[in-house]
């Protein structure tokens, strides 16, 4: 008699939304903990960036796993969100939204947008090319090659500013994501305040790391 | 609103409201300017609405219907979407528990329904929330029959910060303003208090699966929107009732719809 | 026409036991035959409609409001008793029975009464099973509080919410049965006329509130739980709609009404701020428990503080009038509704009213906040000598207790409790009047039972705290299906009632022309008006303390508005939809014939019993007279056209159990 709509309800997409946030999350930790690498030695870099893009695992099972999720996080925002606001089809002639909830988590779907925009010339910049080099073009192996692909990518200030711009809306992103996720997978208890602080954290340092990455290349070569 | 030294009272207050107005259901409806004066701070805002309302009937005019009840702020029956909030700008209370004191002379005020597609307008302020009825329908029970040949009230201890929580759950009024203030219309709190209450006592327990996954059932097919944890609802509601519930029932659910 | 009423024999004890066992049953089967309309969706309605549904009766309820779940039940705050004894302090059914019946001012029915305290247990029970939170100590189990000045702790409770709670409970039970299809429900209706055939209740003229529909609905027999009617005094702690409506085209239809006059007028609630004021708000009983009512002992200092030259806190001790201690020293602040009301009248009558209208006393927490600061010091060893920790301490401690109250004071007054006496005022609360019923809670219509406030048997001349949701409930749950079956049993092979006959065109007819009446009459001021200005004459000469002049004034000038009503009422908009003011007139009209039915009641009631006080009958002290001797029965009062001419009808209250003497509190 139990009414169950595992994959259709609206709770179970906000669980997927979650899930597939808090995995996108820590695909942006491990990518920021090897670009970081960078400003250190170009030599780590250059040999974690070549593991990265030849190991099998990497290539075959896990990236093609991160593509879906994050094709699948969009898809599902952009579904959510259409359905949230046909839910309201008369809008309010004066709403006061500041008053009870942060302007972050009320527009995730424009941060989320940005972001999106952002991978798009991110992956122009640095997946197609790299893909077209390995898989297409069949070019040699080149251990060393990442490192200078970085720095030249972040010569031009235009691309670098972009850069700068999409990753304060992605701390933004990031600031509601965190918590929120918790939230939807019913993580609420006595530790939600350390993780909301640490989410906060994780919302500025990382995004804000990624903008040091870039100012840092750009003024520095 | 000004103090007067002299007389010791406050001085009465000149407003514009910007009203809801609409027919009927089927009506367009439109937003509708009206001066009023002699607002005396001590009023509530719906004794503002009766008095604005006899000086528009005694104009010839057709009052402005807005629901209310109990106007103590616990029928749930009041509504109203005051300066872009629910309930107005004043927090844990509602309409009918707002004052005038919170407003300024000269302001102008902003009144509209209740908004949402689950709750369509049914004249002016007065919107239809039988939705939340047809979700409470579909599980917010307890299936025991009601002859009151039960087992003895105290055979069943409850543990006291559950039975607490419970009774915090339950304090809803079922108003809507959760649905009204989110921007997604979601009525993820108001189910979630029901969800909770009876998860947290034994005698809920029982038809714990069954009821999650019904009642979740009807509130998609109501058409009420997904929750994304803005956080909205728990301010505006007139009672305070927390997020803590939402994510209990989303545990619940999921367990459930495991199980189910 | 000799009222009967159907009280079984026996020792009261025995007597509902033996009548349940020898009442007429209905198998499950023909039950599913049987239609049965209840108008309310209150505590009794909502819990009756639930039971009904359960036991495979159809039932079809009826509500203005547009949910079950709004009813003003929910507006109940203090708590439910039951002769649970869990607290093992020597409670009993029969000292539920013994206090209600007391409390009632020996002027309620003695088997009802005891059925009551009966049942009272099982609701406990059934409301728990059903998920209601009430208040539990520490070990898990349920707590219990004393309330209204009894000897025993009986009550329970959910902080500030139990009707609230209880209701839900109920509204829960009701939408099982919905979501089942055993009861169908219908929101936002009023219910207009009752349709009797063959002088039988059979159904009931609604209107529906969204549509402006007038609908025919039939059944096999018709419930009203429509609650009391204290909004007859425009101001009342009632919630805005609730109405007379239902109980009172009843009466017209043959149904007695009895005391119309028993009126609880409720001695804490927030004064009237001024013209614009809609509905008063009650603040609990229980606060009695720590407030100190006063006013000031010298006029002058009355004066000033009505002028805003002085504060009560600038009133030293010695000039404050305690005056339900200095008058009844052995109660003190905890007499009865009824007496703690009278006395605060007097008061402001006097001169000594606190608040810009003159209608106000003091409830003063201060020396509750001293001495609990001082217990607390001494508990958590700290200075006793400290004003402000004994102020900061003592705070604390009301603040548990009474926080959310004290919160809606300051919400509704803009003045802080804490630190300044709350002003407070009695008014109208309850009605223990009502349709008149059987010991099966049937009307004089056969097939047309009353439950709950609507109905008049269980409290007497005055409700007792915590009493008004176990009758409910009690009403609903629990005595309605018996007795309703046993009516019911000889219809098993009806089958459903046809709506197409004269009579239910006739009802229908009558309700349309009333409408029509209302929609063309044209007239310039609005229902409001005339409700204010009814509610000021029931105030003013039927209120707290009557006299003969008074009401004999009041029956003439009602008579007058009521006809004034009629030619100059303006109802704006159109019948055919949603329309507020409509709705009004169709209950302010009842409201002005209850009115002046009301005031001759008390009129002919030549004593002070209960809420009802007489001003010539009362001692040289001023305390109430009751004459046992010559009413001790129940007025039942019969329509004939207009109030005016109602007629008399007495049930003599016969009283093997309780020995009647004079309440005294001093």
């Amino acid at each position: 008699m139990a009414q169950s709509a595992l994959l259709k309800s609206s709770i179970a997409k906000k669980v997927a939304m979650a899930l597939s946030g808090l995995f996108l999350m820590l695909f942006l930790a491990q990518h920021f903990f090897i670009n970081m690498t960078s400003v250190f030695s170009p030599d780590t870099f250059n040999s974690i960036s070549h593991f990265m893009g030849n190991n099998p695992l990497v290539q075959f099972v896990i990236q093609p796993i991160l593509i879906v999720g994050v094709i699948f996080h969009f898809i599902m925002g952009f579904v959510l969100d259409f359905k949230n606001r046909s839910a309201r089809p008369i809008a309010y002639a004066k709403n006061n939204g500041a008053a009870n909830s942060s302007w972050a988590s009320r527009n995730m779907i424009i941060t989320g947008s940005v972001i999106l925009a952002f991978l798009g010339l991110h992956f122009y910049d640095f997946w197609v090319p790299e893909m077209v080099y390995k898989y297409v073009a069949f070019n040699p192996l080149d251990e060393t090659r990442y490192f200078h692909e970085l720095v030249e990518k972040f010569e031009s200030p235009v691309r670098t500013a972009l850069y700068c711009i999409s990753f304060v809306l992605l701390a933004l992103h990031l600031n509601h994501g965190f918590s929120s996720s918790f939230q939807s997978v019913g993580f609420n208890n006595k530790y939600s305040k350390g993780l909301k602080n640490f989410g906060l954290a994780f919302a500025f340092v990382i995004p804000f790391g990624f903008i040091f990455i870039a100012l840092f290349h750009h003024f520095n070569h | 609103m000004t103090f007067d030294l002299k007389t010791f009272k406050f001085k009465k207050m000149k407003l514009t409201l910007k009203i809801w107005r609409q027919k009927n259901a089927q009506d367009k409806g439109a937003m509708v300017d009206y001066q009023i004066d002699g607002i005396e701070p001590d009023m509530s805002f719906l004794e503002m609405l009766d008095v604005f309302n006899q000086d528009l009937m005694g104009k010839g005019g057709e009052p402005v219907a807005f629901d209310h009840d109990c106007r103590e702020g616990i029928c749930g029956m009041c509504s109203l979407y005051i300066n872009g909030e629910a309930h107005g700008p004043d927090r844990k209370v509602t309409t009918c528990q707002l004052h005038m004191r919170m407003f300024n002379d000269g302001d102008t005020i902003t009144i509209e329904p209740f908004r949402a597609g689950a709750f369509p307008v049914v004249k002016d302020l007065v919107v239809d929330r039988s939705a939340f009825d047809r979700i409470q329908h579909a599980g917010g029970f307890i299936s025991v029959n009601t002859s009151g040949n039960t087992i003895d009230a105290n055979t069943i201890p409850v543990n006291k910060q559950d039975a607490d929580d419970a009774f915090d759950a339950a304090t809803c009024i079922g108003c809507g303003a959760c649905v009204a203030t989110c921007k997604n219309s979601s009525a993820m709190l108001f189910v979630a208090a029901k969800v909770s209450q009876y998860a947290l006592l034994p005698q809920g327990r029982i038809e714990a699966t069954d009821r999650v996954l019904n009642m979740v059932h009807q509130m998609d097919a109501e058409g009420f929107g997904n929750c994304t944890n803005t956080g909205a609802c728990e301010v505006e509601c007139p009672k305070g009732i927390s997020l803590e519930n939402i994510a209990r029932m989303n545990r619940e659910y999921m367990s459930a719809s495991m199980k189910g | 026409m000799a009222l009967d009423s159907k009280i079984p024999n026996g020792p009261i004890s025995d007597k509902w036991t033996d009548y349940k066992d020898h009442i007429n049953l209905v198998n499950p089967a023909n039950k599913r035959n049987l239609d049965v309309i209840i108008v309310g969706t209150g505590l009794a309605g909502g819990s009756a409609a639930a039971t009904l549904a359960e036991l495979g009766y159809n039932v079809k309820a009826f509500c203005f409001q547009d949910s079950p779940r709004r009813a003003h039940s929910i507006a109940a705050q203090g708590g439910i008793n039951a002769a649970k004894n869990y607290q093992g302090d020597g409670d009993s059914v029969f000292r539920l029975f013994y206090d209600t019946v007391k409390g009632g001012d020996y002027r309620s029915r003695e088997a009802n009464v005891h059925r009551l305290a009966e049942v009272s247990t099982n609701i406990i029970d059934q409301c728990v099973a059903q998920g209601v939170p009430f208040a539990r100590e520490y070990g898990g189990l349920l707590d219990n509080r004393s309330f209204g000045g009894t000897l025993v702790s009986r009550t329970f409770y959910a902080k500030g919410q139990t009707g609230q709670q209880l209701l839900l409970g109920a509204y829960s039970a009701m939408n099982r049965q919905i979501g089942r299809g055993k009861i169908t429900m219908h929101s936002r209706h009023e219910m207009l006329d009752l349709v009797i055939v063959d002088g039988k209740a059979r159904g009931i003229i609604a209107r529906n509130l969204v549509t402006g529909e007038i609908e025919r609905h039939s059944a096999h027999a018709v419930v009203i739980a429509s609650g009391g009617y204290g909004n007859v005094f425009f101001l009342s702690t009632n919630a805005m709609g609730s109405n007379a409506t239902a109980a009172w085209k009843i009466h017209k239809k043959g149904a007695f009404f009895a005391n119309p006059c028993y009126t609880q007028i409720h001695p804490t609630c927030i004064p009237v701020s001024g013209d614009h004021q809609a509905k008063l708000t009650l603040m609990s009983e229980s606060l009695r428990n720590d407030g100190r009512i006063w006013v000031p002992a010298k006029l002058e200092d009355a004066k000033a503080i009505r002028e805003g030259k002085l504060k009560p806190t600038q009133i030293v001790e010695a000039d404050r009038d305690y005056y339900l201690e200095r008058r009844y020293p052995a109660f003190g602040n905890l007499v009865p509704r009824d007496v703690a009301s009278r006395a605060s009248k007097e008061r402001c009558d006097a001169g000594f009213g606190v608040n810009k209208t003159g209608e106000a006393v003091y409830l003063d927490f201060a020396a509750a906040i001293q001495r609990y600061g001082k217990e607390q010091a001494h508990i958590k060893g700290l200075d006793g000598n400290d004003a402000e920790v004994i102020v900061k301490l003592g705070t604390d401690v009301v603040a548990n207790k009474y926080g959310n109250l004290f919160q809606m004071y300051e919400k509704i007054v803009d003045e802080n409790p804490y630190a300044t006496p709350m002003m407070i005022y009695p008014a109208v609360h309850y009605t223990m009047g009502g349709t008149w019923v059987d010991y099966n809670l049937q009307t004089t219509i056969p097939g047309c039972f009353s439950i709950g406030e609507s109905n008049f048997s269980d409290h007497g001349a005055n409700r007792l705290g915590a009493s008004a949701l176990m009758q409910g409930l009690a009403d609903g749950y629990f005595v309605l299906p018996y007795t309703i079956g046993d009516y019911l049993s000889p219809d098993i092979k009806m089958g459903p009632i046809s709506t197409d006959s004269p009579e239910f065109a006739a009802a229908e007819k009558g309700v349309k022309e009333q409408i029509e009446k209302f929609m063309n009459n044209n007239g310039t001021q609005s229902v409001d008006h005339f409700h204010r200005r009814l509610g000021k004459i029931m105030w003013d000469k039927v209120g707290m303390a009557r006299n003969a002049k008074g009401l004999n004034e009041a029956i003439t000038e009602i008579a007058a508005l009521r006809e004034e009503f009629y030619k100059d009422v303006r109802v704006p908009g159109t019948d055919k939809g949603f329309n507020q003011e409509l709705e009004k007139a169709t209950r302010v009209a009842d409201f002005l014939e209850l009115g002046e039915l009301f005031a001759k009641d008390a009129l002919h009631r030549n004593e002070s019993c209960g809420g009802h006080f007489r001003e010539e009958y009362q001692s040289a002290d001023g305390e109430a007279q009751r004459d046992d001797e010559n009413f001790a029965y129940v007025a039942a009062w019969e329509y004939k056209g207009k109030p005016s001419d109602a007629v008399l009808h007495k049930e003599d209250l016969i009283f093997d159990n309780v020995k009647l003497v004079t309440r005294s509190y001093k």
